[in-house]
């Protein structure tokens, strides 16, 4: 099964200021940037779940130009406010990059 | 490597101008034979950013800049000197990190300092951007300061307790540009602002002006490898080319692209005071191996006027305690341990403090780093870590009060009772003695927020003088 980082030449996360986290996965490809697409699995309820956010709060965005899926929300803690551990954002997208993606129906 | 041609053949064109952008930040450096590439190519103007809220509060909240001035300072004599040579305008917004008035007046003197060193006369404009509390007050009653997306909740009382500044747009700039001024230190501006203010006045196309901007602000972020060196971006009626200047770097039409995506929430609608810059259907086409050529960004104008709010206040005063723990019983029992300890410290303040401080104003915090600490999530799957690094985090109203907690905070961490031992157990590896590092103040941002119904130039303060 292929993983985010099997279609991504990068996964970053970012602030997009200072009360939103924003994702971008650039995809390797063309071709990887359409199986990832087709496959759906960036999508607002994966990131609900994982930053614990209101599906209706997440914006996915993608950018065939850049050959890229973005995702915003939220940011779960207000970027240095007490309590928060990564006041870049820097290192949020860990956990999606070893993921398996579904097929492509 | 390929013709390092700046400028194209292609088409009459009525209308060209030339920005360079040096650096994605003033203080952060580039290199000087690309950005002699840049002044070679005759710029119109020369713009930088000095700040950024992506720091963090503490810029804003202390009014000290994330940057050394020796480094700001070395950055700013290459730009002056190559303003003076070319009689162009130098803008640089966001002085001091944070654009508040005592990071305007700290590159102000630096800048003075320069330019007498160096024997360059110039006339200096410095546009403020702080925001006295009883003018936000008036705003707030008014009902002119609304939320943006994720704002957090304000109250009238917010304003005397927090710093605010107002992020400028185009307009400050542009009075400054037209009253003759030949080096601009703004407060905080949009960093887009200061590359789009003097196309703008030009009367070039404001799609095609902002998108510029926007590609450009980072200095060389969107060039391959993405370095801090500079752009040069070339105007034309119904174009722009980018072209990046360092050595060994590239454009691609892609990597173009995707510097829309990048710290922006939404790359095809990006926020100005003046309207909405909307690159859905902008296009990207290779010129050369340096230059992309882009089109067809469009610039939506604003129902009215906005200038967003940026604020700070004080939370309290931090004490940190760093350590370590090997043994594998030990990083077992301590999440369990922990909230004991935290009953523990309440009691514990009580007791010490003699009732004056309030265990509910004093925030301990520990972080197991290798247990889950990074994430602002649950993990997905537990980590299983070998070694776990603590940091523990004192919180309270004043410095002295967060030490002196500290101090038993990290006695007693050293010797949780871990059930599975007897006797006095040593829990943690502390590298530092003494274990507890004060480390000054803590702010959190405050607004997320606009004013309305402004006039673009109100909420600035310029002054000029000559050098």
């Amino acid at each position: 099964m292929a993983t985010l980082l099997d279609h991504c030449s990068l996964v970053r996360s970012k602030n997009a200021g200072p009360f939103t986290l924003t994702f971008d996965f650039m995809c390797h490809d063309q071709a990887a940037y359409d199986a990832l697409v087709a496959t759906g699995f960036l999508n607002a309820s994966l990131f609900a779940s994982l930053y614990d956010t209101d599906p209706d709060r997440i914006l996915v965005v993608n950018h065939p130009r850049a050959l890229a899926v973005k995702v915003s929300l939220p940011r779960p803690t207000v970027q240095g406010d007490l309590h928060d551990t990564d006041c870049y954002a820097g290192q949020q997208y860990a956990p999606l990059m070893d993921m398996e993606l579904p097929p492509a129906p | 490597m390929s013709n390092r041609s700046t400028s194209t053949t292609k088409g009459p064109a009525s209308m060209e101008l030339r920005i360079l952008a040096p650096t994605g930040a003033l203080g952060a450096g580039f290199d000087a034979d690309a950005f002699r590439r840049g002044v070679e190519a005759r710029p119109h103007v020369i713009a930088c950013d000095a700040g950024s809220t992506d720091s963090g509060p503490a810029a804003l909240g202390s009014g000290t800049p994330k940057l050394s001035a020796q480094a700001v300072a070395r950055d700013l004599r290459l730009l002056l000197k190559a303003r003076a040579e070319l009689n162009v305008p130098l803008i640089i917004g966001s002085c001091g990190t944070s654009g508040r008035d005592v990071g305007v007046d700290e590159v102000a003197a630096l800048t003075r300092r320069i330019a007498d060193e160096e024997n360059l006369y110039f006339k200096l404009a410095l546009i403020y951007s702080d925001q006295p509390a009883d003018r936000l007050q008036h705003l707030y009653d008014a009902d002119r300061i609304r939320p943006l997306a994720n704002a957090p909740q304000i109250d009238r009382e917010l304003f005397e307790r927090s710093h605010t500044v107002a992020m400028m747009g185009v307009e400050p700039l542009q009075e400054a540009l037209d009253d003759g001024c030949d080096v601009i230190l703004a407060g905080r501006a949009s960093d887009t602002a200061l590359f789009a203010a003097l196309p703008h006045l030009r009367g070039a196309d404001p799609g095609l002006a902002w998108h510029l901007a926007k590609t450009i602000e980072c200095g060389a972020a969107c060039a391959v490898p993405p370095s801090a060196n500079g752009l040069l971006a070339t105007l034309r009626d119904d174009h722009f080319d980018v072209t990046t200047l360092a050595d060994g770097t590239r454009l691609t039409p892609r990597s173009v692209a995707a510097h829309t995506l990048y710290e922006n929430a939404d790359p095809f609608h990006i926020a100005e005071p003046s309207g909405v810059l909307d690159t859905t259907d902008a296009t990207y086409e290779a010129v050369d191996e340096q230059t992309v050529r882009v089109r067809g960004a469009r610039y939506l104008p604003a129902d009215g006027y906005t200038n967003k709010l940026e604020g700070a206040e004080l939370v309290g005063y931090q004490t940190v305690i760093i350590g370590g723990v090997r043994d594998r019983v030990v990083i077992d029992a301590l999440p369990k341990l922990l909230p004991f300890a935290q009953q523990y410290f309440d009691a514990k303040i009580l007791d010490v403090f003699g009732g004056e401080v309030d265990p509910a104003t004093i925030d301990i915090d520990y972080r197991l780093y290798g247990g889950g600490a990074v994430l602002a999530g649950p993990e997905p799957e537990p980590l299983q870590p070998r070694e776990l690094g603590v940091l523990i985090t004192v919180t309270a109203p004043d410095q002295a009060t967060a030490h002196a907690i500290a101090t038993f905070v990290a006695h007693a961490s050293s010797h949780l009772p871990i059930p599975e031992y007897d006797g006095l157990v040593s829990t943690l590896a502390y590298p530092y003695s003494p274990p507890e590092t004060d480390r000054g103040p803590l702010y959190r941002f405050t607004l997320n927020h606009v004013a309305t119904e402004v006039t673009p130039t109100e909420l600035f303060r310029t002054t000029t003088e000559e050098l």
